[in-house]
């Protein structure tokens, strides 16, 4: 699927999507009869803005049926350098979405020469979703996250998304997934204005665990393995993923308070 | 009934390649070498935003010199190919040896069959993990394709730049000791160029997954000395 060289009335611009379609490389194909609960599901993310930017977070497990298929996905993921990518749902799709969405990102900037505002990006996210909603409707939904930096307006900003490429942007928080209910509760109890960045990722890592307690789809963190959420912040300076060092003292703190409680809810 | 006059093959051979020369010859030169993190590319040019040089993949660039619209089309098509390879199978196998090839395709073809042979020189510059791997293809108006080493000139003066160049080159050298090398070749004897006229960038190998890197005029200047020396004369 070599690329020819486009004549002026004819290209494609920036479009990778659009790209791909013109190479038959069709990347959003919807398939012929159901398929919901054939592949892996990836479960509960979210994302919380405090004073400096936005901290996004994702459990680990991925499951198919009641088993867990993986116990180490990463389902939160830089797009570029000041915006980051959540997604639960079908795992498989979810993935490739996440490679695409990195990669138009990356191409645009580079056949135009500068990165695509965040609120462009944003709404690249949205026409995914939305060209995905054919597989959709046979079961295999994807309903990401999108959070980032707005160096425009030098602030955290962040959007969920339905399953037909709605896009809502959020001003303090959202969660998402099988276990968004619990961890929604969370975040909306303990946020507020003008969070600071250690006190946004404990809330991120309390809100995880609540959904883990009561959700079996979502994942705790997993001492034993030493598997943690992923936790990252973006700010100015960009996407930084949190030490799985400093989540295990923050996950700590939080087991114990919860043995201080001396309760088994 | 009109019958078209005879040209010999060598003639017209000969008349478009000098088209192409002389379009390209117009036009301000660009250089690339070998550093010890990588590659360096420097280019006169005084504009800020239509730019010669840019990244293709991770560890790939491309420079063009001499006609902007031509080889920017040219450029659109490596970004593409690199990135629908890239996604098609892995970002390990887009190397800068296929894509020198197919440009070298394409300038040969429209050499030998358009009107209009295309009035650009470019570069397809790729760094290796090791400085051994380093590759720099340089491909001609014809579609002749040259695999380099250490350093590559083009565009206009090509010769005479090359000259200097190679006298003071080193692949040893810092980025610091190199750039100042390179412009002065560009320069040449009778003229100082300022960061202003120059656009600069870097494959480094020390700069994570995107080896690519613009350095912005102010890193220039505290290299090479002097933004805004003397007020320039609007033309040239």
């Amino acid at each position: 699927m070599k690329v020819p060289l486009f004549a002026s009335d004819n290209d494609p611009g920036s479009d990778f999507s659009a790209l791909l379609r013109r190479v038959g490389l069709d990347p959003f194909q919807a398939p012929a009869g159901p398929a919901a609960n054939l592949a892996p599901h990836a479960t509960t993310v979210l994302a919380v803005r405090f004073a400096d930017g936005v901290v996004m977070a994702g459990d680990r497990r991925a499951t198919m049926g009641n088993r867990i298929s993986n116990r180490e996905m990463e389902k939160v993921v830089p797009a570029d350098r000041h915006s980051g990518v959540a997604i639960s749902g079908t795992a498989g799709v979810a993935m490739d979405m996440i490679k695409l969405f990195q990669l138009q990102l990356e191409h645009y900037e580079k056949l135009d020469g500068r990165p695509i505002s965040l609120e462009g990006k944003a709404n690249q996210l949205s026409q995914m979703v939305r060209a995905n909603l054919g597989a959709a409707m046979q079961g295999l939904v994807v309903v990401p996250i999108f959070a980032g930096y707005d160096s425009l307006r030098s602030t955290g900003r962040l959007w969920d998304f339905d399953i037909t490429g709605g896009r809502y942007e959020e001003r303090e928080f959202v969660a998402t997934g099988s276990g968004g209910g619990p961890a929604s509760t969370v975040l909306k109890v303990g946020y507020r204005l003008g969070l600071a960045s250690d006190e946004a990722i404990e809330l991120a890592c309390r809100a995880l665990w609540e959904a883990a307690e009561v959700d079996s789809a979502t994942g705790g963190p997993d001492a034993l393995r030493g598997i943690y959420p992923v936790v990252a912040t973006i700010t100015a300076d960009g996407w930084q993923r949190i030490t799985d060092d400093v989540l295990a003292t923050v996950f700590t703190a939080i087991a114990d308070g919860q043995r201080a409680r001396g309760s088994a809810s | 009934m009109n019958m078209p006059f005879y040209v010999a093959p060598e003639q017209m051979m000969k008349d478009r390649a000098d088209y192409a020369r002389k379009g390209i010859a117009r036009g301000r030169a660009l250089v690339a070498v070998q550093y010890v993190d990588g590659i360096l590319l420097v280019a006169e040019n005084t504009s800020n935003t239509l730019r010669k040089i840019s990244e293709i993949y991770d560890r790939i660039a491309f420079a063009g010199v001499g006609k902007y619209n031509e080889f920017d089309q040219l450029r659109r098509f490596g970004v593409r190919n690199a990135d629908v390879k890239g996604y098609a199978y892995s970002r390990d196998d887009v190397e800068a040896r296929g894509l020198a090839n197919d440009y070298a395709q394409i300038l040969g073809q429209t050499f030998t069959h358009e009107v209009k042979p295309l009035e650009v020189e470019i570069l397809v510059a790729e760094v290796g993990v090791a400085q051994a791997d380093d590759q720099l293809f340089h491909i001609l108006y014809d579609g002749t394709l040259v695999d380099e080493k250490g350093t590559s000139v083009l565009g206009g003066d090509a010769d005479a730049i090359a000259g200097r160049l190679t006298s003071t080159w080193s692949a040893d050298d810092a980025l610091a000791a190199a750039l100042p090398k390179a412009v002065a070749a560009l320069a040449g004897p009778e003229r100082t160029l300022s960061a202003d006229d120059l656009e600069v960038a870097v494959l480094s190998r020390s700069n994570g997954r995107r080896c690519f890197q613009r350095l912005d005029h102010a890193v220039v200047a505290s290299i090479v000395g002097g933004t805004n020396v003397p007020p320039k004369s609007p033309a040239d």
